[in-house]
């Protein structure tokens, strides 16, 4: 099926099967930085933004993305860097596999949230595994980047 | 799932039609059709109707199928409508970008054991609009889904004032529940749901009426109606947990469900 999907402001038109998830579609055209992970929106790595939202494109079927907008990492380099920074202060970084996907939740959050508390932080990123840092770091970085002031 | 044909309309008769076709299905959100192994011949995209918006009036709030969960918790009333169960349940579901994507249509027309959202949705007696069939119960769609093919359009949640508690328990936050329930106290009167056992959500109707005909609620009284629940409601065993273990689960928290409503209303 022809879908047409505005990739970081580009639009784009692609051949798509019915049953075809946005991961594979994305990953098929060179749009590496969208990780495929557990393939059961359970563990967040293949996070990309639908018009400005995060969602699992590994239960997307690419089709629904068509006349629509997808954001991946590429197109926040600026804030992805800034938090990138972050993580190597908190030493928050070891493998780097789910930052992608975490750097567009946290992309989303920030703008969705207003003054968010530690606890609102914790529930956003419920849908975002890191099987490597533990989280605690990875949250001090998080919070630095929010620019949420310590209670 | 495999998926041969795909289609979006745009008119609802259109749909309709399709959807009489034999192996035709809809598509809402898409998010759980991996956990479904069968073949769709004909998938029927609702995106094109319409029916992504919540609607509010002083009597109730009327959800489209196609409304995300994410903006059911993130809806300025209905977030906080009856102490915020609604939010409570949905913020259980998996991470933010699945919620994006499933929708309570999805949600409702699967009829998932494993939902958390169906849980308080039956507690809060809320009412389904079916394109030809018209309006009917979720409690009566989840004893039995109609035989005839036909398109979800609307939930609907009649606006009542009392206090809900929502419980579920899982081995991690991104997975399914082991076991959810739902109490709610409307004026004096309770409800009682219980989902995951693993089948889909029940009302405990035995455990409502007793806790309605009683005249005072003492500790007795609360551990009467948790037993009578756990003796009208069948469980059973998967992977996640056996039927003994959602028994005594089922006792504790319908225990502690009720004494959380009991007292006073929030809103």
């Amino acid at each position: 099926m022809k879908t047409q999907i505005k990739i970081n402001g580009k639009l784009r038109t692609f051949e798509v099967e019915p049953d075809e998830y946005l991961v594979d579609t994305l990953r098929k055209h060179h749009y590496y930085s969208v990780k495929k992970g557990c393939d059961t929106s359970s563990c967040g790595v293949c996070t990309v933004l639908l018009d400005g939202k995060p969602i699992a494109s590994c239960s997307y079927l690419s089709v629904k993305a068509n006349g629509h907008a997808v954001t991946t990492v590429e197109a926040i380099e600026e804030e992805a860097t800034h938090l990138a920074e972050l993580f190597g202060k908190e030493g928050a970084d070891q493998c780097g596999f789910c930052n992608p996907g975490l750097a567009l939740t946290v992309h989303a959050m920030k703008k969705e949230l207003t003054d968010p508390t530690d606890e609102d932080i914790r529930e956003y990123l419920v849908g975002n595994l890191c099987r490597c840092s533990g989280y605690v770091s990875q949250h001090r970085a998080i919070k630095a980047y929010m620019e949420v002031r310590e209670s | 799932m495999k998926i041969e044909a795909y289609t979006v309309p745009t008119d609802l008769e259109e749909a309709y039609q399709l959807l009489q076709k034999e192996d035709a299905g809809i598509i809402a959100g898409g998010a759980w059709l991996k956990l479904l192994p069968k073949t769709l011949v004909h998938g029927i995209d609702l995106s094109g109707l319409k029916l992504d918006t919540i609607n509010e009036t002083e009597e109730n709030y009327t959800i489209g199928s196609m409304v995300t969960l994410r903006q059911i918790e993130t809806h300025s009333s209905l977030r906080t409508y009856m102490g915020g169960v609604l939010q409570e349940a949905i913020s259980h579901i998996m991470g933010v970008p699945i919620r994006n994507i499933a929708t309570i249509g999805g949600t409702v027309a699967g009829r998932y054991g494993f939902s958390d959202l169906l849980t308080p949705l039956l507690a809060l007696r809320a009412n389904l609009v079916f394109y030809k069939k018209g309006q009917i119960t979720l409690e009566s769609y989840l004893k039995e889904a109609p035989k005839e093919k036909d398109i979800l359009l609307q939930v609907i949640i009649k606006k009542e004032y009392g206090k809900a508690n929502y419980t579920t328990v899982k081995k991690t936050a991104n997975d399914f529940p082991i076991l959810n329930v739902s109490v709610m106290k409307i004026g004096t009167h309770f409800r009682v749901a219980v989902g995951a056992r693993p089948s889909v959500a029940t009302l405990a109707t035995k455990t409502m009426a007793y806790l309605n005909e009683s005249k005072a609620l003492t500790e007795e009284v609360i551990e009467k109606a948790a037993a009578i629940a756990v003796e009208e409601i069948k469980f059973g065993s998967n992977a996640r947990g056996s039927k003994a273990y959602r028994t005594q689960l089922c006792k504790v928290l319908v225990e502690r469900g009720i004494k959380e409503v009991a007292y006073e209303n929030t809103n």
